[in-house]
């Protein structure tokens, strides 16, 4: 990695209209392509053949503009381009690429538009359109919301043909030979005597001439890679412990460092003592940081002692200093009545009557990737660079360079690989820790190594959520349901807050995965609260859907129970969306529903719709005399095509334990203004003996391509929930259920 | 203090109490033990000391009585060891972050049992922990590990 900043100066300009997919508006600032960043950087007889292709004596690099933090991001890129490139995974590198808006995202719009994502008529694509636009024009390079590859299917494959015809065009150009008469395989433009021209060796042709844009895609019925199993592109270093991650960060003259930051997030340092660290072995500077004391040591053991050794007297909370007061705020706000949004309104709930009533609570939860946040910095008079895993390299950029008094062309941001993510590293606080300690030591790259204590002290977590629902059934069917959610805001916390951009209207994750589920239920309502400011909260996989859909689906099983349903049944005659029916089918099928179970066993049900992906679950539990524990897990999703089915079983059965764990194991609660947990004795999910075994089917049956990173998370904790009802009787109102419910 | 790691001699010079992890890391450069949490209680450090699965993190440098092997001394990618193997051929991991040191778990595993149940799996490797959910595919390779080792 770290190639293309290497490569030394412009030789190339590339049309990369061919790249505008999409819904085109009429306005040129949109439709202009944005530069090249690759230019930037290119050497003589380098190809940038597309913002997503790199081509040189050394060979092809393919750009992976989405981060991997562990999903599979950075190969199932490199398969979309290489489909139509002619390479195969084992000829190429891969480079996350440097933060440039030519890697907008222009799928993330799609979970903020007011159409639920199985509405693909005009005015939904259109104003998905035009929310594309808009993160087009702000560059918004983000990895989230499940939307590598959506947004890539087609854009990355169009790239990958791009190169290929302007490769087979140079050929043409230096054999004499005719296009139509040139074939390309494995890394080469083949002649029609079997002669191979490799592509390094045509970049320097391809270089000067025009790049060919008008390209059409393969059908799938040709396709070699998209679909099959292959070996991920980091897989042999991951299975050998040589993959370098972040934190394994090593430069001459770099210093480690370490920072504690006032627990009470966003209070205040009043005063500290660094006497005692500042004499520690190794420790070279102590430096106060934004609301902390941070250390600079010869290592990253000594910067932590000495860390801990400063004492501190930290000011108060800007938010209620107990849990307890958290709580009154959801319930205070559900009851003033202060709306947010009314996504959905069928019908007339008020007049439906009421037989069942519920609250229903999810806790706060943090993130806790096993690989702590780390950065590392170097400021010098002329640049910055900045070492570091994550999502938002170009929002980085712009802290850091106002942070420095930078251009943002002068601030050098390197996503690096991470390990794991689950929504901590859309965030960037520890960048800015990391330059602040930086600019103190100008000159020297300085390495920031949270402690584990630090990373969960300092996270960002999921909201919490008070959900009030009330419903109505008869003759034996679900006629009725109204639901009410209250949770802070994200985008209030995060993108405002934390990022300065603004975000005009509901906070659409506020009721994420609640309003457009595909019932059809005659009275069906949804409202939205947005609590004052808590705890600051951030996207945690699934975001909104992740206690969303424990509220829906635990509350509309409640309701088809009290109707005497099968809640299969019910919810197939509820649906209005054929591809969602199909997974709940399948899970129907796979786990043979209906069928009779020992008397010690039980089984739930649920769906949720999510970032566009329909995804069913039935759990299967054993309640024994130790407790209950995770039998089995039958789990079906449909995303329009699978492009990996063997990183797509392990993303899913991973989105499954994940959602489990914490609905059984996890919460983080504050008292005097800090969270009680930092450490995985206290916050862990869930572990190896405590996992199901889980069978996993992709489903096909749409013209249009989602993902898969998130949706698998939302049914597993209702799903796990309807089963304890049917084994102890009690449901389950409030994760994480092993604080009522004992499992092994 | 002389330290013995993947068949090489070191003499490091630092605190008898600082941990092993950050002996390999800060000190030898070795970066295969991954830093997770530093109380023993995700095991994404774990090394061998004379053969036994330790927690790096909480193993200080003066009660090392032993060689140590760390991922790089187990295998590499041109010559793996059959866990290593076993872990590609199933594409167990997603993040990586925690992978080796489950495999260094699941080779002190087999170096003792050479046919391990799900229990004996759960019970070895519970300590280890994978925040992306790889399970069920590591309990899967323990076995195809398993089964390679006995037919050597």
């Amino acid at each position: 990695m770290g190639r293309i900043g290497t490569i030394a100066r412009r030789t190339f300009l590339v049309g990369s209209a061919a790249l505008l997919g999409g819904v085109a508006f009429g306005y040129y600032k949109y439709k202009q392509p944005e530069d090249n960043p690759l230019d930037d950087d290119l050497a003589d007889g380098t190809a940038a053949l597309t913002p997503y292709v790199l081509i040189n004596a050394d060979g092809v690099t393919l750009i992976t503009p989405r981060a991997d933090k562990g999903q599979g991001a950075y190969s199932v890129q490199a398969a979309l381009i290489a489909e139509e490139l002619d390479v195969d995974l084992d000829q190429i590198n891969v480079d996350p690429g440097p933060p440039s808006a030519a890697y907008w995202n222009t799928a993330i719009a799609a979970e903020g538009v007011p159409f639920p994502s199985t509405d693909r008529g005009f005015a939904a694509e259109t104003m998905r359109g035009f929310m594309g636009a808009v993160i087009k024009l702000m560059g918004m390079q983000i990895t989230g919301g499940s939307t590598t590859v959506p947004d890539g299917f087609e854009k990355l494959r169009v790239a990958g043909a791009v190169a290929r015809e302007t490769l087979k065009a140079a050929a043409a150009e230096m054999s004499g030979l005719a296009v139509t008469q040139l074939k390309t395989e494995r890394g080469a433009v083949v002649l029609p005597d079997g002669k191979r021209i490799p592509y390094e060796a045509l970049a320097a042709k391809a270089a000067e001439i025009e790049p060919v844009t008008d390209v059409a895609l393969r059908p799938s019925t040709q396709w070699k890679l998209v679909g099959k199993p292959m070996q991920r592109v980091d897989m042999v270093a991951k299975s050998t412990g040589t993959q370098s991650y972040g934190i394994d960060m090593r430069m001459e003259g770099m210093v480690h460092a370490a920072v504690r930051v006032n627990p009470r997030k966003g209070g205040e340092v009043i005063s500290f003592d660094a006497t005692q660290a500042e004499g520690m072995r190794g420790v070279q500077k102590v430096i106060p940081v934004t609301g902390g004391v941070g250390v600079i040591a010869d290592n990253t053991w000594r910067a932590f002692q000495a860390v801990d050794a400063i004492e501190v007297e930290w000011g108060t909370a800007p938010y209620p200093a107990e849990q307890s007061e958290h709580w009154q705020a959801l319930a205070d706000t559900i009851d003033a009545g202060d709306v947010d949004a009314t996504p959905r309104d069928d019908g007339d709930v008020d007049r439906a009557g009421t037989t069942v009533e519920a609250e229903y609570r999810a806790p706060y939860l943090a993130h806790a990737p096993l690989e702590p946040m780390n950065a590392t910095v170097l400021v010098t008079d002329d640049r910055v660079d900045v070492w570091t895993g994550n999502q938002i390299p170009r929002m980085t950029q712009a802290s850091v360079a106002k942070m420095t008094g930078m251009d943002a062309d002068d601030v050098h941001v390197h996503i690096l690989m991470m390990g794991g993510s689950f929504g901590h590293r859309l965030e960037d606080e520890v960048v800015k820790r990391a330059t602040e300690l930086a600019m103190a030591m100008k000159g020297t790259p300085v390495k920031l190594t949270y402690k584990r204590e630090e990373d969960t002290l300092q996270d960002f977590t999921r909201p919490i959520a008070m959900m009030r629902g009330r419903g109505a059934v008869a003759d034996g069917k679900v006629t009725a349901m109204e639901i009410k959610v209250a949770s802070p805001s994200i985008m209030d916390s995060q993108m405002v807050e934390r990022q300065g951009f603004p975000v005009p209207g509901p906070d659409t994750t506020i009721t994420q995965g609640l309003w457009d589920q595909p019932y059809a239920i005659p009275n069906y309502r949804v409202i939205g609260y947005r609590a004052p400011k808590l705890g600051p909260v951030s996207s945690w996989r699934s975001v909104g859907a992740s206690q969303n859909g424990f509220f829906h689906e635990n509350f509309l099983n409640a309701l088809i129970h009290e109707a005497g349903a099968d809640p299969v049944e019910e919810r197939l005659r509820l649906m209005t969306d054929n591809p969602s029916r199909k997974t709940l089918e399948a899970v129907a099928e796979m786990s043979g529903w209906g069928g009779e179970l020992a008397a010690n066993k039980a089984r739930g049900v649920a769906f949720c719709l999510s970032f566009g992906t329909p995804c069913a679950q039935v759990i299967e539990i054993t309640n024994g005399e130790e407790g209950i524990t995770l039998d089995k897990v039958w789990v079906a999703a449909e995303v329009g095509k699978v492009v990996d089915p063997i990183n797509f079983e392990n993303l899913v059965a991973g989105g499954v334990i994940w959602g489990l764990g914490h609905a059984i194991n996890s919460q983080i609660t504050y008292a005097d203004g800090m969270a009680e947990q930092e450490n995985f004795f206290d916050f862990e999910g869930l572990r190896n003996n405590q996992a199901p075994e889980i069978f996993v089917r992709g489903m096909e049956n749409r013209d249009y391509v989602t993902g898969v990173g998130e949706p698998p998370v939302p049914p597993a904790a209702p799903a796990l929930a309807e089963a304890i009802f049917r084994a102890t009787g009690e449901r389950p109102t409030e994760m994480p259920f092993g604080e009522r419910f004992g499992f092994v | 203090m002389k330290l013995t790691v993947n068949g090489v001699a070191h003499d490091v010079d630092v605190e008898e109490d600082m941990p092993l992890l950050w002996v390999l890391r800060d000190e030898l450069k070795i970066d295969g033990p991954k830093y997770g949490c530093g109380v023993a209680a995700c095991g994404a450090c774990t090394v061998h000391v004379d053969g036994v699965a330790v927690r790096s993190c909480q193993t200080f440098l003066g009660d090392v009585d032993g060689p140590v092997t760390t991922m790089e001394g187990l295998g590499n990618p041109d010559e793996m060891h059959a866990v290593q193997a076993a872990w590609l051929t199933h594409q167990v991991a997603q993040c990586g972050y925690c992978q080796g040191g489950q495999m260094m778990q699941a080779a002190e595993l087999l170096a003792n049992n050479s046919a391990p149940t799900d229990e004996d799996i759960d019970d070895a490797m519970s300590g280890n922990l994978c925040r992306c959910g790889t399970y069920p595919r590591i309990r899967a390779a323990v076995k195809t590990a398993a089964k390679s080792l006995q037919e050597g």
